[in-house]
């Protein structure tokens, strides 16, 4: 099963690394892991998203309540949250093919970002779903970098006031 | 007042006598100002002896131990006393030196990551910023390391921030983490519920782990034993929560238990777990082993439970706050005494038979030392072959059994003795290890000697490795490699060079001549006994 945690940590150094310690230590999977100050700057929150069994997720939530940096830890299903994240892609592209990316692009809703004379770039913010969508729309052409963020993820309204 | 006079200023604060450590340059400011206290800073001759010290004095005194040492080397080596210390959920208050904190990150002399490098072995780290910072980081590691789950603390306190000047010194009245809050008592839904458990069931076993010693409820566990008739087996860390001869009590479970306890657990239909992590030595195939019966598990470390067998009934909270209130429970718990009267009669129907084998029988030993040892004695043990025999063969009183039982670190015996005895001089401590273990510490019975301690050392001198050489027995066909200790020393001379005084035990028939004389001479004494090599501990269940 995939799960994410939203963990609200301390913001101090060398907490990140403890956190990301834990799993390493432990062989728990780290699909993958998002870090931003939330809008009280003492306090960072991460995103991580994880696959395993129902028990080895338990464990992560009772493993990353002891460290004593970590203030409060949220976890839910995919179902339960708004999740996003945000791509960069650049391309190499010419004149026969441009025009299908850029109607990959209206069709993803991703939008180019900067271009030069030879590559372009392509933003997308959507789901983690969607943006692997693009990713494999895209796969005929050349890549020449990717860069994600990885999940955020944030507790539906109605669940959370439940 | 500087920031290494502020260490020494909380130390006093929390009631801090001993602390134990090696000095470097990067730790002398702290040393320094602790020559203006009353704190007794005992030298070790290696640094993780110091945290093994330390261990010792918290395991008697139930307060956290304080080892000191200094940066780079000094703190690499105390890595595996705080990682054994870790596992065994002991208190301690590691400091170490650290280079100068605009060095920090330079690799410049000495200077090691030592919080980093120690993260997954302490329950918290810090590396001080500021020395103002001093007096509010102590009060937090010393409430951290005593409280909850137990365990080390490490403070990193940079050359230059030790001799920082502190305008004011803040000691808070109190800590308040918004990240740590243990619960502590029990909650009273579930422990009802327990009661329901138990008045249900017909075959109910209390099994007891280290948290029972470290929570000092010992007591407590045995009037609610005694109070509803139910037996008790414990783990290797829970050896000492009964007496050996407590009608109740049935032994060591696990897979060097006897059968009694193992008896206990597989027939039971009610499992109270305190303070035991389920670890895999103590239950084989947990869940085999806990399927069919009611598992209450009740740790103080809400992780353990559900982590390695399903758990129908838990408690988090502390064991001595649980068993106040347990005890107070009117349970109408069915008459338990044919389930007891089945397990005494495996319990008592085996009597064991010295091994007529030459030189010395190691549990029979273990059994005639132990029974001799006072009351209220600290019998430490080892690790290896010589762990087995002493925990499957101890006979316990009102005493404590001492060993490094998650990690299993040799020479773990010889500084925790050194350790208890500092907390509790009045009390007799013997250290029993094998020749291996023994020559990984034997450097600390100097320390012993500038203490003036007297300390009772059994070597269990086989001349190998054991434990190792049973392994490659079984598994190795018997291709003995980098198990032969024959290297030596001779451990008259060895005695002889540490000004102590030496016996030598090599027969079964003097057993119990040798063992008196060793716990009536005044003074530390080495006694060497004699053991076979080709001894296996894997078949041996114990006596008692």
């Amino acid at each position: 099963m995939k799960r994410i945690f939203s963990v609200l940590v301390e913001n101090r150094s060398g907490v990140l690394s403890k956190v990301s310690g834990l799993f390493a230590r432990r062989s728990f999977n780290i699909d993958s892991l998002a870090v931003g100050e939330t809008n009280d700057p003492d306090v960072s929150c991460m995103t991580i998203v994880s696959s395993g069994s129902k028990q080895t997720m338990e464990q992560i939530e009772k493993q990353l309540n002891k460290k004593l940096d970590v203030i409060k830890i949220k976890s839910f299903e995919n179902w339960q949250s708004v999740t996003r994240e945000l791509i960069l892609i650049k391309l190499r592209y010419n004149k026969s093919n441009r025009e299908e990316i850029l109607s990959v692009c209206s069709l993803a809703n991703a939008e180019v970002v900067d271009a030069g004379k030879r590559t372009m770039m392509i933003q997308m913010c959507d789901t983690p779903e969607k943006v692997q969508m693009l990713l494999d729309l895209l796969s005929g052409i050349s890549i020449v970098e990717v860069a994600r963020t990885g999940t955020l993820a944030l507790q539906r309204c109605v669940d959370m006031e439940k | 007042m500087n920031g290494a006079d502020a260490v020494a200023k909380c130390l006093e604060l929390q009631g801090v006598t001993t602390v134990y450590g090696y000095p470097g340059v990067a730790i002398c400011p702290v040393y320094d100002s602790l020559l203006d206290t009353k704190i007794h800073s005992v030298l070790v001759r290696s640094e993780a002896n110091a945290a093994h010290a330390a261990s010792g004095e918290a395991r008697i005194s139930g307060k956290p131990g304080v080892c000191i040492c200094t940066s780079g080397p000094g703190s690499t080596n105390l890595i595996t006393g705080i990682a054994t210390a870790y596992m065994d959920s002991i208190p301690l208050v590691c400091i170490t030196g650290q280079v100068n904190s605009d060095l920090i990150g330079g690799d410049v002399f000495q200077e090691a990551d030592i919080t980093g490098a120690a993260e997954s072995f302490v329950k918290y780290s810090y590396l001080v910023r500021k020395a103002s910072d001093i007096p509010r980081i102590f009060k937090e590691a010393f409430h951290i390391a005593s409280t909850g789950r137990r365990g080390p603390v490490l403070i990193d306190i940079p050359f230059d921030i030790q001799n920082q000047e502190l305008r004011r010194f803040e000691w808070p009245e109190e800590v308040n983490l918004r990240t740590y809050k243990p619960t502590y008592y029990g909650n009273p839904m579930q422990i009802r519920k327990v009661v329901t458990a138990l008045e249900a069931c017909k075959r109910p076993v209390l099994y007891t782990g280290g948290g029972v010693h470290l929570c000092g409820a010992r007591a407590l566990v045995r009037e609610f034993s005694e109070k509803f008739n139910i037996p008790v087996v414990s783990t290797m860390m829970g050896i000492g929560t009964m007496p050996s001869n407590h009608p109740l009590y049935m032994g060591m479970a696990g897979n060097n238990g006897n059968l009694a306890a193992n008896k206990a657990i597989a027939d039971s239909d009610a499992v109270i777990l305190v303070g035991a992590r389920i670890a895999d030595r103590a239950v084989n195939a947990p869940q085999k082993m806990m399927a069919n019966k009611v598992l209450i598990h009740i740790d103080v470390d809400p992780a353990e439970i559900g982590k390695n067998a399903k758990c129908d009934l838990p408690i988090v909270g502390d064991a001595k706050a649980i068993f106040e209130e347990m005890v107070k429970q009117e349970i109408d718990i069915p008459d338990l005494s044919e389930w007891v009267g089945s397990l005494q009669k495996v319990r008592n129907g085996k009597s064991r038979a010295v091994a007529p084998k030459k030189l010395v029988d190691p549990g029979y030993f273990v059994n005639v030392l132990s029974s001799h040892m006072e009351k209220d004695a600290v019998y430490v043990a080892d690790v290896g072959q010589n762990q087995i025999w002493s925990c499957s063969n101890v006979i316990m009183q009102e005493g404590r059994f001492l060993t490094s039982g998650g990690m299993g670190t040799m020479g773990y015996a010889l500084p925790a003795a050194i350790g208890a005895k500092m907390a509790d001089p009045r009390r007799q401590v013997v250290s029993v290890s094998g020749d291996g273990g023994f020559q990984m510490a034997m450097m600390e019975l100097a320390t012993s000697n500038q203490e003036n301690l007297d300390l009772k050392h059994v070597v269990m001198n086989n001349g190998e490795l054991g434990m190792v050489r049973e392994a490659q027995h079984f598994s190795f066909n018997d291709r003995y490699t980098m198990v032969d200790l024959k290297g030596g020393p001779d451990y008259d001379q060895l005695a002889k060079a540490y000004r102590m005084k030496y016996l030598k035990l090599e027969s079964n028939a003097d057993v119990e001549t040798v063992v008196e004389k060793f716990l009536k001479t005044k003074g530390s004494v080495l006694l060497e006994v004699m053991v076979d090599e080709d001894g296996i501990v894997r078949k041996t269940g114990g006596a008692k």
